[in-house]
């Protein structure tokens, strides 16, 4: 498998890449969609590499951890600030999230409470059989790849009938906010990296209006930098082509119709809602809650938690526009301004590939 | 979002709940998720999840692929 | 901030943040100011100290213990200090039994006469159940100076040698707190670096043992004290396939995994053929590997940077926060 790694092949792509994007107009603009995407494109050192063979990556909207509103990340923190014999599970890449109330990180929690970093719902679930006398809620953010997942720990509470523990939820969906970005007008992306895992439970299916409807090239990806490349070179050949489709470039995981049974776990358990996004705004029926009949075990309405996503978006915020590489982060009214790594608005500035924290990083230097 | 390491299924326990290994470090891995599967088969693991199963023969086509690219250079 | 947070022991900015804000400002002076991790006394004697607080106590390879006493030698090693004469704090909780005790004791035994170091003085004090960690230790250190670290003769071509594998040490403990239900064979690295004294009269420039923050933290630190980069490369960094595997698992990067018993030297390019040889001799330093070097034709001063496995180029930054496993 090192081959998907190795100097000598990705050198290689690179080569065939730039011939092509050398016939094309370029730079050719792709969006990578999925957080983990921009950390290998990051990790890899080939964000450079790209920009040198005539390929410039935008970062999308699939980094969990930077579009759920700042809200969420208060009522956690809220949570186990205030309450005695609480116990607030967590993935550690949402704790450091700067908020108002400092980051979940550096929350102090309440007597008897405490913050605990887990890598599954799994541990959450035992978290809370272990510890029965204390409140555990289970902060469960993520997108199609995670939600079975925390969707699973919901019924299993349910069938235990683990009174103490629920699920503080902050679901999305991946296409959705793809269909916003690709129906405002004159968009510069010229073709997704779609992400390899969320397609590995959803499928081709729900791309295929990008393509069809708005004649937009696109693959999906697996996340070495050998898939990314290959994918970035068959999103080149549909451009040059002229045919846009969806290009499954991660075969050995991803089928065509994804995987029907985490699907059908998530169709039983959570129900669609619209939702609130940073930086993107309101977009309808793109994110998940549980059913109710699961309400007991939902932390929001448990705790009656009230959550008014959106409320502390700031006017004149340009991250929608960022995200769709139209506008550039000085051209943002906030930018270094009131938007700021410290205390950052949008999420173009939490993730920490995000253009707007990586311009005030590189600016700085 | 989409963290998953491909692994290798060496147990499974009849409530869905099995063992994988990758690179020497074994972790607890839900299969419940997917259907058939067999111990040696190597699956996706994504937060204590195996999400897919991976095909076998769609992964020496790629790795074909790739290695084509290296000899290409060479030329 | 009015409370101090978990996050300020970590390592991390806002530890240094403290460190700059309250602590030198409220006391600083020449020695203080230095930030080194010994400080240089004017009898030609270094002295440091540290203290130890870690869950859980026993793990894989080493235990509290051994920590107190290497961890201490080792500042002092890389100060350019031979390790001579520790001080051995102990707050215990109340309620510690007293075999764990005698567990830790004889590991403290074990490590110095390894270290060639003698406790010779001490304190213990007893806390109420519920006040204290099991057990929290401080150990400070003297020893003589036989050199003077010289960061400030580095220049470029000079190049940076690595002891051995990384990480060990932090995953050895998350495993022992059976945190993420992972089971690996890593043992803590935990060990004394008293074999690498001898380089400094082979031309060592700058030592530095690879703690909290990683090597990435300790080379970023590096680099900004000298008017070049530092390019390091990722294929010749050691990592064994145990820890490869449980930081890709967790989504952690092993630039930043904290080590108990590795180095980074730098020594000068003519030199560093026989110490990385030297170095190889010794059990410790089998897996040692020259990493990289100082540069001033690639990047901009104060910059480290990684050559990665795919042959790109990017920057290494110093740990922020906490390290933390990942989904995304």
């Amino acid at each position: 498998m090192k081959e998907f790694r190795d100097k000598s092949i990705i050198r290689g792509l690179l080569t065939e890449i730039d011939k092509i994007s050398a016939r094309l107009k370029s730079p050719i603009k792709i969006m990578e969609v999925c957080g983990t995407h921009t950390m290998t494109i990051h990790r890899f050192g080939l964000k450079k590499l790209l920009q040198d063979a005539g390929v410039e990556m935008l970062s999308g909207p699939g980094c969990p951890v930077c579009i759920t509103p700042n809200d969420f990340h208060e009522a956690a923190i809220e949570s186990v600030t205030s309450r005695t014999d609480f116990i607030l599970t967590t993935f550690g890449d949402i704790t450091r999230v700067p908020t108002k109330k400092g980051s979940i990180q550096t929350t102090v929690p309440a007597k008897g409470s405490r913050v605990q970093i887990v890598y599954s719902p799994e541990e959450s679930l035992e978290v809370a059989r272990n510890s029965p006398e204390k409140d555990v809620v289970f902060f469960g953010v993520g997108f199609e790849t995670t939600v079975p997942a925390i969707a699973i720990s919901i019924t299993d509470a349910y069938e235990e009938g683990l009174k103490n523990y629920s699920v503080l939820t902050a679901l999305w969906m991946i296409p959705p906010p793809l269909r916003a970005i690709v129906q405002a007008e004159n968009i510069a992306v010229q073709g997704f990296l779609y992400p390899g895992h969320v397609s590995a439970i959803i499928g081709e299916k729900p791309y295929r209006f990008i393509a069809r409807q708005f004649g937009i090239p696109g693959s999906i990806a697996g996340f070495e930098p050998g898939d990314i490349l290959l994918a970035i070179l068959s999103i080149l050949k549909q451009i040059e082509d002229d045919k846009p489709t969806v290009a499954n470039e991660y075969a050995r995981v991803v089928r065509p119709e994804g995987n029907l049974q985490a699907q059908a776990v998530i169709e039983e358990i959570l129900e669609t809602k619209d939702a609130h996004w940073r930086g993107l705004g309101s977009i309808p029926r793109s994110g998940l809650r549980p059913k109710k009949q699961f309400a007991a075990f939902d932390a929001e309405v448990k705790y009656d938690l009230r959550i008014k996503a959106g409320s502390e978006d700031l006017p004149g915020c340009r991250c929608g526009e960022v995200l769709q590489g139209k506008a550039s982060p000085p051209e943002c009214p906030l930018f270094a301004k009131t938007c700021n790594p410290e205390s950052p608005y949008g999420p173009c500035m939490v993730s920490f590939e995000g253009a707007c924290l990586a311009y005030y990083k590189y600016a700085r230097r | 979002m989409c963290l998953g390491i491909p692994a290798k299924v060496i147990e499974i326990n009849e409530s869905g709940i099995g063992k994988v290994d990758y690179l020497g470090t074994k972790v607890k891995a839900n299969l419940s998720l997917l259907e058939d599967v067999k111990i040696g088969d190597w699956v996706i693991l994504h937060a204590g999840f195996a999400i897919s199963q991976m095909n076998e023969e769609e992964a020496q086509e790629t790795l074909q692929i790739l290695r084509e690219y290296a000899s290409h250079l060479k030329e | 901030m009015d409370k101090v947070s978990l996050e300020l022991g970590s390592g991390g900015k806002l530890m240094r943040d403290f460190i700059d804000g309250l602590i030198l400002k409220n006391l600083g002076n020449p020695f203080l100011d230095e930030l080194q991790d010994s400080a240089h006394l004017p009898q030609k004697i270094a002295f440091t100290t540290d203290s130890y607080v870690v869950d859980p106590i026993f793990f894989a390879g080493g235990d509290i213990g051994t920590l107190c006493v290497n961890g201490t030698v080792n500042d002092l090693v890389v100060s350019g200090a031979e390790p001579r004469y520790l001080s051995l704090s102990l707050i215990i909780e109340e309620g510690l039994p007293v075999d764990d005790l005698k567990r830790i004791l004889r590991s403290i035994k074990t490590a110095s006469k390894k270290a060639g170091v003698v406790i010779t003085t001490g304190d213990t004090k007893v806390v109420r159940r519920g006040q204290g960690d099991k057990i929290y230790i401080n150990t400070a250190g003297v020893g003589p100076l036989i050199a003077r670290p010289s960061p400030q003769r580095i220049k470029p071509g000079d190049k940076v040698l690595l002891t051995g594998t990384l990480g060990e040490h932090s995953l050895a403990v998350m495993l022992a707190r059976g945190e993420f239900g992972l089971e690996a064979k890593i043992k803590s690295d935990c060990a004394p670096l008293n074999f690498l004294l001898p380089f400094w009269r082979k031309g060592t420039k700058w030592m530095r043992d690879i703690t909290r923050g990683g090597l990435a933290t300790v080379l970023c630190e590096l680099a900004e004290r000298i008017p070049y980069s530092i390019i390091v490369e990722e294929e010749k960094i050691p990592l064994s396939p145990a820890t490869r595997g449980a930081s890709e698992i967790l989504g952690i990067d092993p630039f930043y995994l904290a080590c108990e018993g590795r180095a980074v030297l730098i020594v000068p390019e003519n030199k560093s053929e026989e110490v990385l040889s030297k170095m190889r001799k010794d059990p410790l330093g089998k897996k040692a590997q020259v990493i990289g070097e100082v540069e001033n034709k690639v990047g901009k001063p104060g910059e480290l940077l990684l050559s990665t496995l795919s042959g790109g180029l990017r920057l290494l930054e110093p740990l922020t926060s906490e390290l933390l496993p990942r989904i995304c």
